[in-house]
């Protein structure tokens, strides 16, 4: 590793090129700011590609919609603890940003008459709950693959400065005010500080904490794990949300846009058993509801041969809509698992999917750090490692889409405001000093145990502890492992000891921030006595209102994460009991 | 079952070069390529360093010449491949170490062919216009993930370094055949170039290669036509 950093500098940074970065990226270069774009990965491979299903935005072309029907189903599917505020703004914004990205050239699937085609979701309903809408647009099952090449191909366009491979270590605040971030180069591993008026953090959720998941193995809280070690709280973090359609064993993603179709789930009896848990909308409820669904007639010896997966069934709808509307999840199943969906039901089990909670921000993407929403100038953070919060306790399907790209493209806005009127903050000491002094003593260090092992057991147990149901016995046994985990973790020891593309010290720092964000996770499920979206206590199994009616945030202090809470953003709809 | 696993190890600063290593690992019949990686770096040898992310043939990151042939580390089973398994990396490309390749060239090529929609009409206040059918000429080409596959298995990109190669025409093509796209003519300008189209010979390693069962040589083909139509 070189002995001095190498020091670039630019009106705005973005650490992470999925959604969320690229949109605001294109922004600012579309308004002529320097900005550039920090990765780990090449833009591509980012994890905004492997979204399947679709965007929902109330463009009423199949059948009469409205973005107020978009707004109740969002506030509702987060079980109320969705802030009002930002959900109107993303109803209501979902239609522009919908129809910018077909002007940009993303090839939406047409209706007859050469209009955006629309299909149903889970959860989204016309007129406040009556039944199913066709609200989703849609690029056959390769809507998130389609939206990161466009915004890809537009950042080409207009000139965005990538830093392709680039790991993220250490976020420069001072003095109240962001002034750059820290990264490593990863061909090389030579250290780089981008001092930048602007900081976006855009860098995805944390999945991996978990044993079965759908997310990329790179999933893992980078973003949300650093601004936490600098002095930013994490809102919500006990709202983890588990996709009921996982492959059985696997937790590769079978998007829920199988269900949309037609596609119905069956227990080892055959049995349609979202019929007792959902009257109404069925299968199509949200995925809080089904997932616990699922649980349960698998608790209740009823899953496949009693074993923990059910069914989840297409070969009704025909191969014709199979392969023209849901080609790559039914290839997932031919490859994965040997079956032929035409013919064939294909096992699914829950899959750790997507985190609710993360970096707080306001309806403009800025980061606040307290329960007055004060704002630390010059952060920001949108998509899932961020708060805003329109997700409320359970985010509805297609709503991740939307939220990189509404609130990607108001941070996008507000950084060229932000830019153009501040001048480019000076550095503190030494900026790389305390990242080259952890990245040193991880190298140096002789004896110890590999990452990977840690990273193993944390996964085992947010799994059996923490995942779909949880009790204060289950929880306050995974504090006690995520304690000795974090012990554990400051002894570890890498064994590759090159500069090249040290993919072992790259593993070692992934694991740090898995278990920050496990640590805050498990604490605020623990505190939260009530059950709400996705959290679920068998010990407290009412929503409370009365008493938890709020949003958690948890900062890093000498005896682990304390909390404080802070008032959900109620406008237009007040509290129900949520049935579908 | 137990599989012995060949990968061709390479890091430049400590090695002259390349050289194969061998591993035993008991795996599922069912397990992919990159469960066998996993399972060599994180329990025997962390120094292995290959890319991936998504796991499940989306992201495009673990393309590599698996015996013999480019494929995704994790879209192929070992029950595909049965009990002898070599790995190594993409061909035709700079390794910077074991399986990791340097990309940067592929990406400039695809960068090359203008990969955007070029549209500068006011646009209408709703979505373009465009029919099914037109949405279907160009649906193949969006498939593609720029994993690399295609071009580094390429025998003309091979002997020609500076040939586009395939994955570039392809994405040019996702353009090309778009209805909404008006920058078709400076397109095709670039790819009738002498490192353009014409390098193609026909081989059907791309498509052969190809995770996302792209019919590249035909894309290529079309894209061929159009130039002559248009110079004609």
């Amino acid at each position: 590793m070189a002995d001095e950093a190498i020091i670039h500098e630019f009106d705005a940074l973005i650490v992470g090129a999925g959604g969320a970065g690229l949109y605001a990226a294109l922004e600012l270069a579309r308004e002529g700011v320097p900005t550039a774009v920090l990765t780990k990965l090449y833009p591509t491979r980012s994890h905004t590609g492997a979204a399947q299903g679709g965007i929902c935005a109330a463009l009423g072309n199949q059948e009469e919609d409205h973005w107020e029907w978009h707004m109740f189903d969002t506030v509702k599917g987060g079980d109320y603890l969705v802030d009002q505020d930002a959900a109107e703004i993303l109803a209501r914004e979902a239609i522009e940003t919908v129809i910018e990205l077909e002007h940009l050239g993303l090839p939406f699937n047409r209706t007859e008459d050469g209009r955006i085609d629309q299909r149903r979701f889970g959860g989204h309903t016309r007129n406040f709950g009556e039944a199913p809408v066709r609200r989703a647009c849609y690029a056959a099952d390769r809507t998130g693959h389609m939206i990161l090449q466009t915004l890809y191909q537009q950042c080409i366009k207009h000139g965005v400065r990538f830093f392709d491979e680039y790991h993220v270590v250490d976020l420069l605040i001072e003095d109240g005010l962001s002034r750059g971030a820290v990264a490593v180069r990863l061909a090389d591993g030579s250290l780089h500080v981008l001092r930048s008026k602007a900081v976006l953090l855009a860098t995805g959720g944390f999945g991996r904490m978990f044993r079965i998941t759908s997310n990329a193995h790179t999933l893992t809280g980078d973003g949300v794990a650093l601004a936490y070690r600098r002095g930013v709280p994490l809102e919500d973090m006990e709202f983890y949300q588990f996709h009921p359609t996982g492959l059985a064993g696997l937790g590769v993603l079978l998007s829920e846009a199988a269900r949309g179709e037609g596609g119905i789930l069956l227990n080892g009896k055959g049995e349609r058993f979202m019929e007792r848990y959902a009257p109404t909308l069925l299968d199509l409820a949200p995925r809080d509801v089904v997932s616990r669904a699922i649980y349960e007639e698998i608790r209740a010896g009823r899953g496949v041969d009693g074993k923990d997966y059910v069914w989840l069934d297409v070969h009704h709808l025909g191969r014709a809509v199979i392969d023209e509307k849901l080609p790559d999840i039914t290839d997932f199943a031919r490859i994965y698992q040997g079956v032929e969906p035409y013919t064939q039901p294909v096992g699914i089990q829950p899959t750790a999917h997507y985190a609710m909670g993360g970096v707080p921000t306001d309806v403009l993407a800025r980061v606040v750090v307290d329960e007055r929403n004060t704002v630390l100038p010059g952060l920001y953070a949108a998509g899932e490692c961020a708060c805003v919060s329109v997700h409320g306790g359970n985010r509805l399907g297609t709503n991740s889409l939307l939220d990189i790209l509404v609130f990607g493209r108001r941070a996008g806005r507000d950084m060229t405001r932000f830019a153009r009127e501040s001048d480019l903050p000076d550095l503190p000491a030494d900026p790389s000093g305390p990242a080259r002094a952890e990245l040193e003593a991880l190298r140096s260090r002789r004896d110890g145990e590999p990452p990977a092992r840690i990273r193993r057991e944390l996964a085992d147990v947010m799994m059996d502890d923490v995942s779909v149901f949880r009790t204060e016995v289950t929880l306050r046994h995974a504090q006690g492992v995520v304690h000795q985990l974090r012990d554990r973790y400051a002894r570890v020891r890498v064994q590759d000891g090159g500069t090249r593309f040290n993919q072992d010290v790259l593993e070692a720092r992934e694991v740090g921030y898995l278990l920050d964000a496990a640590e805050v996770t498990v604490t605020a499920a623990l505190a939260r006595q009530e059950s709400r979206g996705a959290h679920f206590r068998e010990d407290f199994p009412e929503r409370d209102d009365t008493n938890w009616l709020k949003h958690s945030l948890a900062s890093q202090s000498e005896d682990g994460p304390t909390l404080t809470f802070k008032p959900v953003s109620i406008t237009r709809f007040t509290p129900k009991p949520r049935t579908y | 079952m137990q599989v012995n696993l060949r990968i061709q190890r390479f890091d430049p600063d400590l090695d002259t070069s390349p050289r194969w290593e061998t591993y035993r690992v008991d795996v599922d019949p069912m397990a992919r390529v990159l469960d066998l990686l996993h399972l060599v770096k994180w329990e025997q040898d962390a120094s292995l360093t290959f890319r991936r992310s998504c796991g499940h043939g989306i992201c495009g990151s673990d393309a590599m010449l698996i015996n013999g042939r480019n494929r995704l580390a994790c879209k192929i089973r070992v029950d595909q491949l049965g009990r002898k398994i070599s790995v190594a990396p993409l061909p035709g490309l700079p390794v910077i170490k074991d399986l990791v390749v340097d990309m940067d060239g592929f990406f400039a090529k695809y960068r090359s062919v203008r990969p955007f929609l070029v549209n500068d009409e006011p646009p209408p206040a709703r979505e373009r216009r465009q029919s099914q059918q037109q949405r279907a000429v160009f649906d193949d080409t969006t498939k593609c993930i720029l994993c690399g596959a295609c071009t580094s298995s390429c025998p003309s990109f091979w002997a020609r370094p500076g040939y586009v190669g395939p994955a570039a025409v392809v994405n040019a093509h996702r353009f090309i055949f778009d209805s909404r796209d008006e920058g078709t003519e400076e397109r095709l300008e670039i790819l009738a170039d002498r490192d353009g189209v014409w390098r193609c010979r026909t081989i059907f390693n791309c498509v052969d290669a190809c995770p996302r069962g792209i019919n590249i040589t035909r894309a290529i083909l079309e894209v061929s036509t159009a130039i002559v139509e248009r110079s004609a």
